[in-house]
């Protein structure tokens, strides 16, 4: 067994949080001053071979967070609702497939939700300052405060997750619960999940952990085991253990190798400037929009721009505005 | 549960047949995948469908609901042919070697004694002989043709695997797959848990789907070891205590009974219950029986209760049935012989089957008094909601009462987990509104109708006038009180009988345990196997102590396990017959050549010698019973039986329908599907989500987000067959009644060829209702036939035929 | 709690964007107007009370998280449960029952008051708890008296009540069961049973 986190302290001493602005790696759309100390990279590891698909990590984030999810309908499928939404950061999603090597059913059952990749992504493409942050420890979380509601970060996650609220016009995710572990806590998700399908800590503990998992899972004939940790977003500090790291794919969709776009890597790169006022021309296309459509929606160029950043094409300056 | 939820992570191999522990009991399953994570334990699991606890396990194999007992008999005699028998244990440990009476014989799906008329047996047969010194026979050899080994090996012989292929429809190969994987376990350092659930008890032979494994367990030797039992995964958070303190129409606190006609006098009464041993030196625990009786009347009536006055037996009611079950309950008012009926914290429209006759049953009533934290359908059943709950409204003369109570957040007391812990809770939040505990409720009912038979008298009021109600507030007895009382204390200075001049206790104190209980009326106790959770050291079920040395999953001093704070019950059967541990890295006990002692309260005197004493204490032989004598009403050995609405004749008994021992009422007989009836042509069964509680989440938002809407479960081939589309509507009907869902098509269930027919199954979740937050929807008991098992009388919910057809929904 | 939400952000929307690019240039002052903090842990100063999940008999031990303390004869208001991790059993971990439990004692079909139906109406109307209580036990007064049976055909004292039946709890305390089980034994009431059955 995973050793479980000691209950929370409700002192108000103890419960200050343990890190801050002062820790932020990245801001959207603004630098930030480098801290000169970085916290211990954290992580939450997935086992979906120990997961039952009980919803507990679902239920968790919704009383955990205060979230008030609207009572769906039985599509034909375990899965509700049947997408994230600005309420449901974390959703269990169920896939029935034959394994044809061995004959085979598998109900394979992955909790979906954010990454916190280490490089995001959302940040990347977010246009407005400080709506989207990354702590030293690998956390990426928003701010409703400054989240201007284009929508960006969607089309810049390569795991299209964040989703914009119809009530606040801002988009919403998975905080890894960074108000629980920054006064030591685990993700609400992870304390409830029954089986320690999920586990947190730092990084390499759950590299380690997962690592015992997939010794288990080699002895029990599952030869493709493996940690889910991709390379082409630097690395997640939501890993997953799969039985079939091979074909990711196979998980509901998870993607088999998501990278992000060359254009943002890019835009952070040399010509961040060029990026800036771009972003800014972008948004100012979104106001225009907004004046005469309504909020969240954006302007074909806006859907053109993201939608090249999250594929990896060139971005092109927006029609009348470069 | 023999043994605890944390000593699963020390099973060898799990096997979840009549459950699904995953979906059912997700944190107790933690220990499931603790011991795959750590031991390299397997997980096995046979169901008809492929459920969550399948999409974890190491092997899946299908089987047709209600069949369960052929396939385990199946596999006894696959042990048995393969010598995968713990001999030792067998032997010794169990009653293999006992020589059952010549009289006794099955045949054609009946045992001896049959009287078809009262569908019930004359058990005079279901005996060992005895020889005249009162001891039961052996052959130590078992040569004996009439010894248990024997007549056992007998009757499993025709389950073989093309028998238990064309009864349960389980393919040969998968079949033998578990067999093979379970008959490791004969292993002295293996060990197998059985986890089930209402799987196996919701079935008119669910006893006995029980018995079956609890047989197979025996001959494997894994009961009273760690990693090992029998482990009945209850569905209530108190289910446990409730049956424990005998909330039960035949039952007193601590499995004691109540008396029937026939039993005239105390005397007559405690004559069958002597439980003298049937073998030399044997402990028979339940030789104490009048001990735990005389005490519990003594709680219960006080200076009231007297020698002279026999303990007050005749306050007792008498039973003229076995049981007043809430079948009988139900069947009673429809009859219109019922006038007043109490739901603490129950809804029985939703809860038992045939919600039609249950409606009609309580809308004979004159009162009904419904006491819960939420909602009921059974409070509104009178209240139309169209199809949902078509009632007549205003024909229905019932006077209805609904008491708001308080919920577990609001209440402070213990609670009996499944594992027979005693564990505590402190209440953390303000009532809502007016409601008040249900402790409350019944005293102020109580001392309301007290004081209507002392100012009026009336029927034989004694009992009432004289129940013992000497609680500080007579109209609000606080849950320490009750506890103390459940525990037991002194009525009067108890000495040491071998040095009088020292009292064992005082008069007034908290009794240690029940070996301190009295038949003589110096002691009162209201639950014999409580004894010991409230004593002068104080309420040890509140201890949180979670230290548990060298990691054996016993926790010895958190809460209070009953009996004795005993953790795995049977556990000196975990030693050989020496005394010395079957696997020494499963250590719980050991005798050191003077005494009992371990990491578990032993389950034996402590210097009880090993060769003398049996590990069974509570059984007259002191061994576990493979032969179960006259004790279960249909069968010293379970055999199969088709359930009373099944899609094929029995193959080992074609002429039996159903169990033959189970009570039905004549009414209810008209309303089963026939044998293979082509009007019902699917094998249906019922179950949980986890996604929901009962009847109770629906009240839950965040569980009614996390599944909003009824559904019912079929496969792609009987989609395909009958048109049904993924998502969509369609109607279930049975000779009882029909339900609206959405369907969910699914690969995880597949049809069936059992006995030479393809057998469809079509799953259906419990929860939906016409109250709470998730959508309106048709409880499953629309549906579900109204008979229970031979033994306990509860209902068949597990396997009964349906229809089904695409359909536009509910709203015409 | 939404903070500048984006309709905020357009009403000043040149001074923002502006701000915005000139920001990513140096100047920080609309960076400092817009600090980052992390949520505070919203657990802070309740009361913690030790219980145990209410569903199954897993029997997962939780903590209770109210505004007040009940012990001190405040208002407690439940604001949070969630695993206590000390529990041997669930270690902190919850079903998805169990990590809901503040929902279900916040439900909103929670009842509040008593409620009575009258023959053939169609609605519940309120009763206070006095008239309610006499009238049960007047109900069972007069039942019991004229339906009770003392001797059978065969002249046995066998002193029961078949005419009145009581189904008790499966998620109360065994002190509240073993006060129903004195009160209900103590009448003669036979059809007398609990959720084991099912």
């Amino acid at each position: 067994m995973f050793p479980p986190i000691p209950n929370a302290s409700v002192a108000g001493e103890a419960s200050r949080p343990r890190f801050s602005e002062r820790d932020l790696v990245r801001r959207s759309a603004s630098e930030v001053a480098l801290p000169t100390t970085r916290l211990t990279e954290i992580a939450k590891l997935i086992d979906v071979t120990k997961c039952i698909g009980c919803k507990a990590c679902q239920s968790a984030c919704l009383e955990w967070n205060n979230l008030h999810e609207d009572i769906g309908y039985n599509h034909g499928v375990y899965d509700n609702p049947m997408d994230l939404t600005p309420n449901t950061f974390t959703l269990m999603r169920f896939t029935e497939w034959d394994n044809p090597e061995s004959g085979h059913l598998e109900w394979l059952i992955r909790k979906d939700g954010c990454m916190h990749c280490a490089d995001p992504g959302c940040l990347k493409a977010c246009p407005s300052p400080g709506a989207i942050v990354q702590y030293s420890n690998g956390i990426v979380d928003f701010f409703h405060e400054n989240c201007i509601g284009c929508g960006y970060c969607i089309k810049g996650c390569p795991f299209n997750i964040p989703r914009i609220s119809k009530t606040d016009h801002t988009a919403y995710k998975c905080t890894l619960c960074s108000d629980r572990i920054a006064v030591g806590q685990g993700p609400a998700c992870q304390k409830a999940c029954p089986t320690q399908a999920i586990v947190f800590g730092t990084k390499d503990e759950m590299k380690a952990w997962a690592e015992f998992r997939i010794k288990d899972l080699k002895s029990r004939g599952f030869e493709h085991a493996g940690l889910y940790d991709p390379p082409g977003v630097g690395g997640t500090h939501v890993m997953y253990v799969l039985h079939h790291a091979d074909k990711p794919s196979l998980y509901a969709g998870l993607p088999d190798d998501p990278s992000i776009s060359r254009v943002v890597k890019v835009w952070k790169g040399v010509t961040k400037y060029f990026g800036m006022a771009l972003m800014g021309a972008a948004a100012l296309a979104g106001l225009a929009h907004y004046a005469v459509a309504g909020p969240n929606k954006v302007t074909e160029e806006d859907e053109d721009s993201a939608g090249s950043l999250a594929t990896g094409r060139d971005l092109q300056p927006p029609r009348g505005h470069a | 549960m023999t043994n605890p939820w944390t000593d699963i992570k020390n099973t060898d191999l799990v096997v979840i047949m009549g459950g699904n522990a995953a979906e059912a009991h997700p944190c107790g399953f933690k220990w499931v995948t603790e011991a795959k994570a750590n031991r390299g334990a397997k997980l096995i699991v046979v169901d008809p469908r492929f459920t969550r606890s399948a999409s974890v396990a190491d092997y899946y194999a299908p089987i047709r609901q209600g069949t369960d007992i052929a396939f385990l008999l199946g596999v006894i005699n696959y042990c048995i042919a393969n010598d995968k028998v713990q001999w030792d244990y067998t032997k010794t440990f169990t009653n293999a070697s006992y020589l059952v009476k010549d009289g006794f014989e099955y045949a054609d799906g009946l045992f001896s004694g049959y009287d078809e008329s009262k569908r019930d047996y004359d058990n005079e047969t279901w005996e060992y002989q005895v020889g005249p010194d009162g001891y039961a026979l052996v052959d130590e050899t078992l040569q004996h043709p009439r010894c248990v080994w024997n007549l056992l090996k007998q009757h499993v012989a025709q389950y073989t695997t093309e028998m238990v292929e064309r009864i349960c429809g389980t393919p040969k190969d998968k079949f033998l797959t578990v067999a093979q994987m379970i008959a490791e376990c004969s292993s002295p350092t293996k060990a197998m848990t059985s986890m089930y659930a209402l799987g196996w008890t919701q079935h008119s032979k669910g006893a006995q789907n029980i018995r079956t494994m609890a047989m197979l367990q025996l001959i494997l030797g894994n009961i009273g070891i760690r990693g090992g039992g029998m482990n009945a995964l209850r569905g209530h958070s108190n289910i446990q205590g409730l049956t424990d303190i005998g909330l039960l129409s035949n039952m007193l606190p601590g499995y004691m009974n109540l008396p029937v006609d026939s039993e005239t006098s105390f005397d007559r009464y405690m004559s069958t219950r002597a439980y003298k041993p049937l073998r030399p030196g044997q402990t028979s625990y339940w030789q104490n029986y009048r001990k735990f009786f005389v005490s519990l009347m003594k709680a219960m009536y006080g200076s009231a209760a007297t020698l002279e006055n026999d303990w007050a037996y005749d306050y007792l009611p008498k039973l003229d049935v076995g049981n007043y079950d809430i079948l009988r309950a139900f069947e009673l008012m429809k009859q219109g012989k019922m006038n007043l009926y109490f739901c603490q914290g129950f809804n029985p429209l939703q809860a038992f089957p045939n919600k039609a006759k249950l409606a009609e049953g309580l809308s004979k009533l004159k009162l009904l008094v419904v006491m819960d934290p939420l909602q009921t359908e059974t409070a509104r059943f009178w209240e139309n909601h169209g199809l949902y709950n078509d009632a007549a409204t205003a024909k229905i003369k019932t006077e209805v009462i609904q008491f708001p109570t308080t919920c577990f957040a609001e209440d402070e007391g213990s609670l009996v987990n499944s594992g027979r812990w005693l564990q505590w809770h402190w209440s953390g939040g303000t009532p809502p509104g007016e409601a008040h505990t249900d402790a409350w409720i019944m005293a102020q009912i109580f001392v309301r109708l007290r004081e209507l038979y002392r100012k009026e008298g009336g029927a034989f009021p004694d009992p009432i006038l004289n129940l013992n109600w000497s609680y500080a507030d007579p109209g609000e007895p606080t849950p320490e009180e009750l506890a103390k009382e459940m525990n037991g204390y002194a009525l009067a200075d108890v000495a040491d009988p071998a040095n009088p001049s020292r009292k064992v206790f005082q008069r007034g104190k908290q009794l240690s345990g029940f070996g301190d209980y009295q038949d003589d009326g110096s002691t009162a106790g209201g639950c014999w196997i409580f004894a010991g959770s409230f004593t002068e050291a104080g309420n040890m079920m509140a201890r949180r102590d979670n230290s548990d040395p060298d990691d054996t999953g016993m926790y010895l001093n958190w809460s209070f396990a009953w009996p004795a704070n005993r953790r795995i019950l049977y556990n000196r059967a975990s030693c050989d017959l020496d005394g010395k541990p079957w696997d020494p890295s499963r250590k719980l006990l050991e005798w050191d050549g003077a005494k009992w002692s371990g990491y578990d309260v032993p389950d034996i005197a402590p210097t009880a010698k090993p060769r003398d004493v049996g590990p069974y204490i509570m059984n007259a032989e002191g061994v576990g019973r493979l032969f179960v004598r006259g004790m279960m009403r249909d069968g010293p050995f379970p055999t199969h039986y088709e359930p009373f609405e099944s899609p094929i004749l029995n193959p080992v008994a074609p002429k039996i329908r159903g169990n033959p021992a189970s009570r039905v009422f004549a009414d209810d007989w008209k309303q089963f599907a026939d044998i293979g009836s082509p009007a019902f042509p699917y094998a249906a069964t019922s179950y949980r989500l986890t996604e929901h509680f009962h009847y109770w989440t629906k009240n839950n938002h965040v569980n009614a987000v996390l599944q909003p809407e009824s559904f019912v479960e079929i496969s792609v081939e009987l989609a395909e067959e009958k048109g049904i589309v993924k998502g969509g509507w369609v109607r279930v009907w049975s000779m009882r009644g029909e339900l609206f869902a959405k369907a969910v098509v699914t690969k995880r269930i597949k049809p069936m060829i059992c006995d030479g027919k393809t057998v469809h199954i079509v799953g259906i979740p419990i929860h939906w209702g016409f109250v709470g937050a998730a959508r309106k929807g048709f409880p499953a008991n629309v549906l579900t036939p109204f008979v229970g098992d031979a033994n306990i009388e509860t209902p068949e919910f597990k396997a009964f035929m349906v229809n089904i057809e695409s359909s536009s929904g509910p709203v015409a | 709690m939404s903070g500048i939400s984006r309709r905020d952000f357009l009403r000043t929307s040149s001074a923002g964007i502006a701000g915005t690019t000139l920001g990513a240039f140096g100047f920080t002052e609309v960076q400092a107007a817009m600090v980052a903090a992390v949520k505070p842990f919203h657990l802070v100063n309740t009361t913690e009370t030790r219980n145990t999940c209410t569903y199954c008999s897993v029997a997962c031990g939780i903590i209770i998280y109210s505004k007040g303390d009940i012990r001190k004869g405040e208002h407690a208001d439940i604001v949070h449960i969630e695993g206590d991790a000390d529990h041997p059993t669930n270690r902190g971990t919850l079903c998805p029952k169990g990590a809901a439990l503040r929902d279900i004692v916040k439900s909103a079909t929670r009842l509040t008051q008593p409620m009575l139906r009258k023959p053939g109406s169609d609605k519940f109307v309120p009763v206070a708890w006095e008239v309610a209580l006499d009238k049960i036990a007047r109900a069972m007064k007069d039942d019991r008296d004229a339906n009770f049976i003392a001797k059978n055909a065969d002249g046995t004292t066998v002193n029961r009540w078949l005419t009145t039946g009581f189904l008790a709890a499966s998620a109360t305390t065994n002190e509240t069961a073993y006060a129903t089980y004195k009160v209900v034994r103590s009448t003669g009431i036979l059809a007398f049973d609990n959720q084991a059955r099912v």
